[in-house]
């Protein structure tokens, strides 16, 4: 897919700096206007999760306040009114993902969720002894981890394609790994700790013509990309509202329709049933097969209004804008002695990795905080990519389209502050 | 004194720097691993107990200033006192980092003599969230100390 790439600004007005509406993107954001020990908040760690804008937290509220109940289980207008939103943006999530329908969408609790459910259920049914998942040195816990439970449950293995000289997935070790043992392919479509975007499209072919399907964890991509799963060819794709300016405890999975209506059930319980024995059951269709017990209904309507604001940015401009503030901070990050930012493939998201010559992450993040900066830093739920950097930790500045330039002075000096409490 | 400077004081980063006792000992009674699984902290303890008392104690492993440093000073500390010494001074160094300076001080004040300056560490407490980081080695110290000399 296309993706917008903007060059290093050299200035603190770059070509989009000045046409982003920055001032009214900023209003939407109450949070943006605290505090912090006395400076003023430079919240600089949304691939960890964004803040919400006033429409998302309007819509809790008004649910919470005028239309709380639950859905599917009531003749009563508000558990009607309830189930309606509900499955209103169910449809809305379709659109948004780009999927045929909206029995492709289920929700789940996160990304880790619908990973969870991806690997339990799917790879419960085609793994067995001997077959294999391959996933990349990129991914975050919650892309590996699921694979290895399901994997020991069934007798498969898990392996992992490594990166190129030039730092991006290694295709060509893909293709040579990939076998008819491959039944699924379990790739991350952006990295969370340096910002890599993998040609998930390319990916997709390779993993087809060897007969496996392909899962992609879109938690970092779905923020900032138009996310089209047509076009991307995947089978799977998850990712977090929460990461998306909308509420934590939600997450989206679109599953191919054929594929999901094979699946068996990854828990069990109210609302995903046909018909209930004592000693045994039937399940209903996808998604409310996936779906057992009470959703957070608010935070799914929440999540509604999520949409709603990304659709209402230009979202190639918002993309553009936070790229020249990531690649303004790379580029003076590295004019600073002693700092190593972490290398990345050419494309890329707004996330920065870096290291600071003598001094641990986490004290560079202490020194920070103290500063009003937010940052993540260790080892961002990436172990076998610190392993391949060669790092224990790193610290990480990841953007939103309400950081501003004066935020990536802010987070410069900060780092020369770390450096000074040290003697570095 | 600025809390940054006060948690980030000379002492400690002088053994962030030059870390004491970073090497293996020879016929350990016990090692230990001591990680913090959030953040990938990583430290291993190795301890040689003769008697009641600790003959010698020392680590290597990689983590923040506050974990590294207080490894350090810990090893410092400790070599040469009973374990009952090093398991009481624990409980002090934990009342000193999570800001309970009364019931630290009697006892700090007392140890002091024979510690030094345990007391760098008293910065920490406005700084919920580094406590285990300044615990990490003394966990794992602990632990070897009760692998080498089971509790009554």
């Amino acid at each position: 897919m296309p993706v917008a790439t903007a060059t290093a600004a050299q200035s603190s007005t770059g070509p989009n700096a000045s046409r982003w509406p920055i001032e009214s993107v900023r209003a939407e954001f109450p949070i943006l206007t605290r505090s912090i020990n006395g400076q003023p908040l430079v919240y600089l760690d949304n691939a960890s999760t964004t803040q919400k804008p006033l429409k998302v937290l309007d819509a809790l509220n008004e649910f919470y306040v005028h239309g709380a109940a639950n859905v599917h289980r009531g003749v009563h207008t508000l558990s009607q009114e309830a189930s309606a939103a509900y499955e209103a943006v169910r449809q809305r999530a379709a659109d948004f993902l780009g999927a045929e329908s909206s029995d492709e969408i289920v929700f789940t609790a996160g990304t880790t969720a619908g990973l969870n459910l991806v690997a339990g259920s799917y790879g419960g049914l085609v793994l067995g002894p001997g077959d294999e998942v391959l996933v990349s040195v990129l991914e975050h816990h919650s892309n590996l981890v699921p694979w290895h439970v399901a994997a020991t449950r069934a007798g498969a293995v898990v392996r992992g394609i490594g990166l190129t000289s030039s730092h991006e997935l290694d295709l060509d070790e893909l293709r040579r790994t990939i076998s008819k043992r491959t039944k699924i392919v379990a790739i991350g479509h952006a990295s969370n700790v340096v910002g890599t975007i993998n040609p998930v499209r390319e990916i997709a072919g390779i993993a087809h013509a060897a007969g496996a399907v392909l899962v992609v964890d879109g938690a970092q991509s779905a923020p900032h990309l138009p996310i089209d799963v047509r076009t991307l060819g995947c089978d799977f794709f998850v990712c977090s509202p929460h990461k998306m300016y909308g509420p934590m405890g939600v997450g989206l999975l679109f599953g191919k329709a054929a594929l999901l209506e094979r699946m068996p059930p990854f828990m069990g319980g109210g609302g995903m049933i046909e018909r209930v024995g004592v000693a045994s059951s039937t399940y209903t269709r996808p998604p409310a097969r996936f779906e057992a017990g009470t959703p957070p209904v608010g935070e799914i309507i929440g999540l509604g209004a999520a949409i709603e604001y990304l659709a209402g940015q230009n979202r190639l401009d918002a993309l553009a804008y936070e790229l020249e503030l990531s690649e303004t901070a790379i580029a003076r990050l590295e004019e600073l002695r002693g700092v190593a930012v972490a290398p990345a493939g050419a494309d890329r998201l707004p996330v920065v990795s870096f290291t600071v010559e003598a001094i641990h992450p986490h004290d560079v993040g202490t020194v920070l905080d103290r500063f009003g900066v937010a940052v993540r830093v260790g080892h961002h739920c990436a172990q076998p990519l610190m392993e391949h950097l060669g790092v224990p930790a790193t610290v990480r500045a990841s953007f939103a389209p309400y950081n501003t330039m004066e935020e990536v002075d802010r987070l410069i000096a900060g780092v020369r502050e770390a450096q000074r409490v040290f003697g570095a | 004194m600025s809390d940054l400077d006060e948690l980030y004081q000379t002492l400690i980063l002088e053994h962030n720097r030059r870390p004491r006792n970073f090497r293996q000992i020879e016929q350990p009674t016990a090692e230990v691993e001591g990680r913090n699984p959030m953040c990938g902290d990583t430290f291993k303890i190795w301890i040689r107990v003769d008697g009641d008392r600790i003959a010698d104690v020392s680590f290597l492993g990689q983590g923040c200033a506050i974990s590294k440093a207080s490894a350090s000073m810990m090893t410092t500390a400790i070599k040469g006192k009973t374990v009952e010494e090093a398991r009481a001074l624990f409980t002090r160094f934990q009342q000193v980092v999570t800001g309970r300076r009364e019931a630290a001080e009697a006892g700090l004040n007392q140890a002091r003599e024979v510690v030094g300056c345990l007391s760098a560490f008293a910065g920490v407490a406005a700084f919920p969230v580094r406590v285990k980081c300044a615990t990490l080695a003394w966990h794992a110290m602990r632990t070897a100390l009760d692998s080498s000399v089971p509790t009554p």
